[in-house]
C-alpha cells in the first residue's frame, strides 16, 4: 500500500519491542465484541493510483464545467481567472502540508503570510484590523452579528432583505440558539434597496444593522445614513461584502461607517469549487478587536531582537478560554487564505483596479444589450458586475432551457427564493472578465429564444 | 549519517550557531524575507489585463476616490516572495510532525490531482442540478463510504471543520429534544476534553459541566453515572480520548446516557486510530464529526480549511441540517434545500453554511478512501497505532509516562515533564525538538497531565524515522532531568528564536504601517 511505509518485517520488530505478540494486542482495550473481525465489509480493497484517478475523471466528467460554456452565475460565488502562479504557490509542501502555526519558530512563512492577508484585508475594507479568516463569508456574518451583541450588549439585529438568502438562513438556524433575534424580509424587484425600511427599524434595543454590499440583487447604495443612523442608536453597522473585488472600484464600507465588515473572499483566488472551501473575511475597527473571533497573526521579536510573527490574543480563543471563548473556532481557512493574498499581490492595487473596471465595462455592455430584449426589465441603477433583470416569463424554467441550449444564464430568484411569488420572474446575471464578447452574444440569443 | 569518501574535512571552525554575520541576513538557502509592504508598490502587477472598453460607470456615484494601499508585485518577484516564506515553515513533506491530535498524514497528490480536475474545481454551487450530478455523486458516494466506516445511520456533510461539526451534531441534539418537548440545559465534557467541546456546547446555549477522569485516565464512569439525570442533555466523550487512550468501558458510558434520555456526541478528531477496526455505531454513539483533514488525509494547509462531516444515529438523522444531497431510484441526484425540505425532510434543524461543504476536501478524502480500500483503512488504524507504542516504549525508561503501565496507548503516546530539573519545562523539549530537525509534539495539552507531551506519529512515519526520533527526544530528555540551560536557548538553528508572545498579545501589532504612518500614530 503505497501511502504506508512500515514493512511487515518493521512491524514484527516493532511488536518484539513492545512486548505484544500482534497488533490486535494493542486493541485490547476495544471490547472484544465491537472489534471488526476483518476489513469492513462493503468497501472494496486498496485500488491503484490508476483505478482511482479514472474513477474520479469519470465522475468529473458528469458536471458541466463552468469554463467550457457561456457562463453568468454569481451570487455569492464568481469566476475569474486566477492567475497560474497562485496554484503553484499554494501547492508548495510546506504551506500546504503545515499545521496551524503553535510553533512560531518553524513557522514564520504562514504567520507573516497571515499578517499580510489581515493587512491586505483590513485596507480592502477600510478597517482597521482584520483577523487571519473564518470558514466561509455565511459564517463570518453571523459571527459578527454574536460579535455586535457581545460589543453592545443588546440582541436585536436587523437584517436588510438585499443579504444572501443562504447567509440569512444560516444566522436564523443559528439565533435559535442563542438569544439573538433577527428582523428581515424579502427583497422587492425596485432599483432601490431598503435603506429607508432598515433606518426605520433601528431602536434603543438594536444591536446591529446588516447590509450586503453590493446586495443580492448587485444593487450598491451608500451605506453612510444607515451608519448614522445604527450609530445614533448606539447600534454597529456590520457589512457583508460576498464580491470583493468590487472594493477595486468603489467605496470600501469602512469608509462609509460600518464598524465590523466581513465578506466571502472566494472571487480572489479560490475558485468555484461547487461552494467550498472557501474564505471568511472578517474586519473591525482596532477597538473592538478583543471581541473579535479567530486567529489573529501579530507582530512581535525574538530572543535575539529580529521581527517575527506569532498567534496572538489567543485568550479569546477555546483552547485556552474553554466554554468563555469568543467562538468555538478553532481551524480556519488559511490555504484559500493564501491564495487569496497571492492573487491579490499578483493584482496589486493597480491590477484590481483594472480588473474591477474591466468586469464593470463588462456588465454594462451586457446589461445594455440584454435590456434592449423586448420584455426583458433590468432591476438595477448602480450595479458593479452583477445585475438583476425582470422577465416576462419566470426566470427558474428560463434557466434550465438555457442549459438545455448550453449556456449557464445567470441564477434565478426563484432558486434562491422558492415561495416568493414577486420574485419569480428575476433572474441574476454576473458578468465578469471571463465573459467574451462572444459568451454575451450567446446569452442574448438563448435568453430572447426560451422567453418566448 | 554523510559520507565522505574523499576523506576531506572543513577547515573553518566549527560555527554551530552560525554566528558569522553576512550583510544581507541571509545565511545560504535561509533567505530573509521582507514584508510585501515593504518591497511591493501599489503601481506594480503581475497580472496583464485587456484593455477596458469604453464605457459610462454605472456605480451610483460610489466610485472609490481613496488609495487602497494594496502592494504589488510583478509574477517573478512574487514567487519568489511565497517560495521563501515556504521555507521558513515545517511542514509534513518535510519531516516527522508528531502534534498530537491533529493527524499530521501524509497528504497524497493524487488528491491534489483529482481535486483541481475542472469537474469539481469549476463548477459553480447554483448551477442547475442536472449540470453537477457529478459533483453530487462525488458528495454521496463520499457519505455512503462514512456510513459503512463508522455504522452510523445518516450524515450532514456540510460543516466546514471540526468544530462546526460538533456544533451541527449538539444542534441536531437539541432538535431532536426539543421535538420531544425536553428543555435540558447542561452538556457533560471530561476535563481532558479538547477546547472546543465546551466552547461549542456553549455555543449552541448549554452550561458546561465537567466530568472527572480517574487515574487510568479515562472517564470516571461513576463520577459520571452520579451526575447524570433529567436536566443533562448530552455527554461530550473523545474516544479514543486526548491521553491517547480508549475508553475501555464506552458502551457501559452508552448506556448510561441513554437511560437518562441524554445523547452520546463522540469527538471524532481521534478516529484515526479506529478507522476500520471499531465502528462507532457499535460503541452507542448518537453523533460523532469526522474532521476529513485528519482521519482522511486532506492537507490541513497551515490551518485549514477543515471540513467536520457528522454521522448521526438513526434517532438524530431527522433533524440534520440543510442542504443535503439525496438520491432517487432513477439513479439522479438531488440537493434537497428549504424548497423541498418540508415534504422530504421536514424536521431539519436549520442550514449551516451557504452552499454544500467543502466539496474540494470531498474529492478528496474520497480519492484517499477509495485508493486505501478497506483493507487499507484498516492497516492505517494499526499502523498508528503500532508507531505510537513504539514511540511509548523506547521513551518511558527516560520519560514519565503516566499511563503507560495500565496497558498499550492508541494512536498517540503520551508523556510527563516529572523528573525535569534546573527549571526545565515541557517546552524546552520541545524547542530543542526544533533544533534536531522534528515538529514538536503537542504541549501541555491534555490539562490532566502536568507539562504534557502528546506524540502521534500517525501511519506516515518509517521505522528509520521514528528511530530518529526517538534517539533526539531520548538525548533531550536527558538533558532536560540533568537541568542543562542550554534548552532554555533552543531553538538556534530555526529562522527565528523564541518569540515574545508576550509582547504581541500586549501591544498589538495585528497589520502593517507604513513608517511614517506608524510614527504619526506614536
Amino acid at each position: 500500500m503505497r501511502y504506508l511505509p512500515l514493512s511487515n518485517s518493521d512491524r514484527g520488530e516493532m511488536l518484539r519491542l513492545i512486548g505484544a505478540s500482534t497488533v490486535d494486542d494493542l486493541f485490547r482495550d476495544v471490547p472484544e465484541e465491537s472489534r471488526l473481525k476483518g476489513p469492513i465489509k462493503g468497501l472494496p480493497m486498496h485500488a491503484s493510483e490508476m483505478a482511482v484517478e479514472r474513477h474520479m475523471i469519470a465522475l468529473s466528467r458528469k458536471n458541466m464545467v463552468a469554463g467550457d460554456v457561456p457562463f453568468f452565475l454569481g451570487c455569492g460565488a464568481y469566476r475569474h481567472h486566477i492567475p497560474a502562479s497562485v496554484d503553484h504557490i499554494i501547492q508548495r509542501g510546506e504551506f500546504l502540508t503545515s499545521y496551524t502555526p503553535y510553533q512560531p519558530e518553524i513557522a514564520q512563512g504562514t504567520l507573516q503570510m497571515m499578517f499580510e492577508f489581515q493587512t491586505q484585508v483590513a485596507r480592502l475594507f477600510g478597517c482597521e484590523v482584520a483577523n487571519a479568516s473564518m470558514y466561509d463569508g455565511s459564517t463570518a456574518m453571523w459571527e459578527a452579528i454574536l460579535m455586535a451583541h457581545r460589543i453592545t450588549r443588546r440582541n436585536k439585529t436587523v437584517i436588510s432583505s438585499g443579504v444572501h438568502p443562504h447567509y440569512v438562513n444560516v444566522a436564523r438556524t443559528l439565533a435559535q440558539f442563542s438569544e439573538d433575534a433577527l428582523a428581515t424580509t424579502v427583497p422587492q424587484l425596485t432599483a432601490e434597496p431598503d435603506t429607508e425600511r432598515l433606518i426605520g427599524k433601528i431602536g434603543p434595543e438594536t444591536s446591529a444593522v446588516v447590509v450586503q454590499y453590493p446586495d443580492i440583487l448587485g444593487r450598491i447604495s451608500d451605506l453612510t445614513p444607515i451608519a448614522e443612523a445604527a450609530h445614533a442608536s448606539g447600534a454597529l453597522l456590520i457589512a457583508v461584502v460576498t464580491e470583493p473585488v468590487a472594493l477595486g472600484l468603489i467605496k470600501s464600507p469602512g469608509e462609509m461607517g460600518a464598524d465590523i465588515v466581513v465578506g466571502e473572499g472566494q472571487s480572489i483566488g479560490v475558485g468555484l469549487q461547487f461552494g467550498g472551501p472557501y474564505v471568511g473575511l472578517f474586519a473591525c475597527r482596532e477597538k473592538h478587536v478583543r471581541q473579535m473571533p479567530g486567529r489573529l497573526a501579530g507582530e512581535t521579536v525574538d530572543a535575539e531582537g529580529k521581527r517575527g510573527f506569532v498567534l496572538t490574543l489567543s485568550t479569546r480563543e477555546q483552547h485556552i478560554r474553554r466554554e468563555k471563548a469568543t467562538s468555538n473556532i478553532c481551524t480556519s481557512s488559511v490555504l484559500c487564505a493564501l491564495a487569496f493574498t497571492a492573487h491579490l499581490t499578483l493584482l496589486g492595487e493597480n491590477g484590481l483596479r483594472q480588473l474591477a473596471s474591466l468586469n464593470h465595462a463588462r456588465a454594462c455592455e451586457a446589461a445594455d444589450r440584454l435590456a434592449a430584449i423586448p420584455g426583458v426589465e433590468i432591476v438595477n441603477d448602480g450595479f458593479f458586475n452583477e445585475f438583476t433583470l425582470k422577465l416576462p416569463v419566470e426566470a427558474r424554467p428560463a434557466v434550465h432551457a438555457m442549459v438545455e441550449k448550453g449556456v449557464l444564464g445567470g441564477v434565478s430568484l426563484g432558486r434562491l427564493y422558492p415561495s416568493v411569488d414577486a420574485l419569480r420572474n428575476g433572474l441574476v446575471i454576473a458578468i465578469t472578465e471571463t465573459a467574451t464578447s462572444e459568451d454575451i452574444d450567446a446569452l442574448d440569443a438563448v435568453l430572447k429564444e426560451v422567453i418566448q | 549519517m554523510t559520507v565522505n569518501p574523499s576523506g576531506w574535512r572543513p577547515s573553518a571552525p566549527a560555527n554551530e550557531q552560525g554566528e558569522a554575520k553576512t550583510v544581507t541576513g541571509n545565511r545560504a538557502l535561509m533567505l530573509e524575507e521582507p514584508l510585501l509592504f515593504e518591497i511591493g508598490s501599489t503601481e506594480q502587477t503581475g497580472v496583464d489585463f485587456a484593455k477596458v472598453p469604453q464605457h459610462s460607470p454605472r456605480l451610483g456615484g460610489l466610485e472609490r476616490s481613496r488609495p487602497i494601499g494594496l502592494a504589488g508585485l510583478s509574477e517573478p518577484e512574487a514567487v519568489r516572495h511565497y517560495t521563501r516564506l515556504s521555507r521558513q515553515n515545517y511542514a509534513i513533506d518535510l519531516g516527522l510532525f508528531p502534534l498530537g491530535s491533529c493527524t499530521m498524514k501524509h497528504n497524497p497528490r493524487l488528491n491534489e490531482k483529482v481535486a483541481r480536475l475542472s469537474g469539481f474545481a469549476d463548477v459553480h454551487p447554483l448551477q442547475p442540478q442536472e449540470t453537477v450530478q457529478g459533483a453530487l455523486q462525488v458528495i454521496n458516494e463520499l457519505a455512503f463510504w462514512l456510513l459503512d466506516l463508522t455504522g452510523m445511520y445518516g450524515v450532514a456533510m456540510s460543516p466546514k471543520a471540526g468544530a462546526h461539526g460538533e456544533l451541527c451534531g449538539l444542534l441536531c441534539i437539541r432538535a431532536a429534544l426539543e421535538a420531544r418537548g425536553d428543555k435540558r440545559e447542561v452538556v457533560l465534557v471530561p476535563e481532558s476534553a479538547h477546547g472546543t467541546n465546551p466552547a461549542t456546547a456553549a455555543f449552541a446555549g448549554y452550561r458546561v459541566e465537567n466530568i472527572p477522569a480517574n487515574a487510568a485516565g479515562r472517564v470516571d464512569l461513576d463520577a459520571l453515572k452520579t451526575r447524570l439525570g433529567p436536566d443533562v442533555a448530552a455527554v461530550m466523550i473523545t474516544n479514543p480520548n486526548t491521553c491517547g487512550l480508549f475508553e475501555p468501558d464506552m458502551i457501559a458510558i452508552s448506556e448510561a446516557v441513554h437511560a437518562v434520555g441524554a445523547f452520546v456526541y463522540c469527538d471524532g478528531a481521534n478516529f484515526n486510530a479506529i478507522v476500520g477496526k471499531v465502528r462507532p455505531g457499535d460503541l452507542g454513539i448518537d453523533a460523532m464529526h469526522i474532521n476529513l483533514h485528519k482521519t482522511f488525509s486532506t492537507p490541513h494547509g497551515g490551518g485549514g480549511p477543515g471540513s467536520g462531516p457528522v454521522v448521526l444515529s438513526e434517532a438524530l438523522a431527522p433533524y440534520g441540517p440543510l442542504p443535503f444531497v439525496a438520491k432517487y431510484p432513477d439513479g439522479s441526484y438531488k440537493i434537497v434545500e428549504e424548497e423541498t425540505a418540508g415534504e422530504e425532510h421536514p424536521n431539519a434543524f436549520g442550514r449551516m453554511v451557504a452552499f454544500h461543504g467543502q466539496m474540494g476536501m470531498f474529492t478528496r478524502a474520497l480519492a484517499y478512501i477509495l485508493s486505501h480500500g478497506a483493507d487499507g483503512l484498516k492497516q492505517v488504524a494499526e499502523d498508528s497505532v503500532l508507531n505510537a507504542n513504539y514511540i511509548l516504549r523506547s521513551l518511558e525508561d527516560v520519560l514519565d509516562a503516566p499511563f503507560a503501565k495500565s496497558g498499550p496507548c492508541m494512536h498517540e503516546a503520551i508523556f510527563s515533564d516529572k523528573g525535569f530539573a534546573g527549571g526545565l519545562s515541557t517546552i524546552d523539549v520541545a524547542k530543542a525538538l526544533i533544533d534536531e530537525g522534528f515538529h514538536p509534539m503537542t504541549m501541555y495539552f491534555p490539562l490532566v497531565v502536568h507539562g504534557a507531551m502528546l506524540i502521534e506519529p500517525t501511519e506516515t512515519e518509517s521505522k528509520a524515522s521514528l528511530d530518529q526520533f526517538i534517539a533526539a527526544l531520548r538525548s533531550i530528555a536527558d538533558r532536560a532531568k540533568g537541568g542543562d540551560q542550554d534548552l532554555k536557548a533552543a531553538p538556534v538553528h530555526a529562522p527565528r528564536r523564541r518569540l515574545d508572545e508576550t509582547l504581541a498579545a500586549r501591544k498589538p501589532v495585528l497589520t502593517y504601517r507604513e513608517p511614517q504612518a506608524a510614527e504619526a500614530a506614536e
